[in-house]
């Protein structure tokens, strides 16, 4: 995870179009501006960067299941719950799965879990719509690479 | 058993805290309930999950942007309503 850029999800681990789930790893780093702030002297991963986490293996798995053809933007969090500290160095286990694919939206149910233990969950809701522009469909395709979403569903973005 | 009416003009009291009596099929759901985008998506997720469905949201959208038909025809509950029959019959079918 590089929390001052954005980037959550370091490996997509599982990914079942059929089951319409997903799983991933990420490493919470040890250090990190965020940090300094949240909090002086204790520092723990925030909640809102814990949604995002979620929210982005969500968006992996609506990305995957559209074949990155369009693009999942956040729009709506329902029933999140934080229910322990993430500290600085902890190796999350992030999944999801489809709720309901609507058209032109899609709900995603995820959780997060830290040494076994469930530390974060939520149902996270996404307008689903075409990529507003050339540059950000780039990005995306390069991160999913990066996050090693297989190749086979980058053919034809 | 529930009519459509009734379910759908029940999830949107309750999605959009909109008291029940100022809900009537002649509602327009953007022009007289003050529905939003986002409070519409509560709506759609709502229905779809009720009856079981996929309502087009999409392909409507490019009707009326397309000026094929007014947004009367998909945001007035009755034709909501009728819509939505229209849905579940082809799903049964």
């Amino acid at each position: 995870m590089r929390l001052e850029y954005f980037q959550m999800v370091d490996r997509v681990t599982m990914l079942d179009l059929t089951q319409r789930r997903i799983a991933a790893d990420c490493q919470v780093p040890d250090q990190s501006p965020v940090f300094e702030g949240h909090f002086p002297g204790y520092p723990i991963l925030p909640g809102v960067l814990m949604i995002e986490t979620m929210a982005q293996t969500g968006g992996w798995l609506v990305l995957a299941l559209h074949r990155l053809t369009r693009m999942p933007f956040l729009m709506q969090v329902e029933k999140a719950k934080m229910r322990s500290f993430v500290a600085p160095g902890t190796a999350l286990k992030v999944e999801a799965a489809i709720e309901h694919d609507g058209s032109g939206y899609a709900v995603v149910k995820a959780s997060i879990a830290a040494a076994g233990k469930k530390v974060a969950d939520a149902e996270i809701r996404y307008g689903v719509v075409p990529f507003p522009n050339d540059t950000l469909k780039a990005a995306m395709l390069d991160t999913a690479r990066r996050v090693a979403l297989p190749e086979d569903l980058l053919h034809g973005a | 058993m529930a009519t459509t009416y009734e379910t759908v003009s029940g999830i949107i009291s309750d999605t959009c805290d909109i008291e029940p009596e100022k809900i009537t099929p002649e509602s327009h759901a953007i022009n007289d309930l003050g529905i939003d985008s986002l409070d519409f998506l509560d709506v759609a997720f709502a229905i779809d999950k009720a009856f079981g469905i996929k309502m087009p949201l999409e392909q409507w959208t490019q009707d009326v942007n397309a000026g094929k038909v007014s947004t009367d025809e998909y945001f007035v509950l009755k034709n909501l309503c009728a819509n939505i029959d229209k849905l579940v019959a082809e799903k049964a079918a």
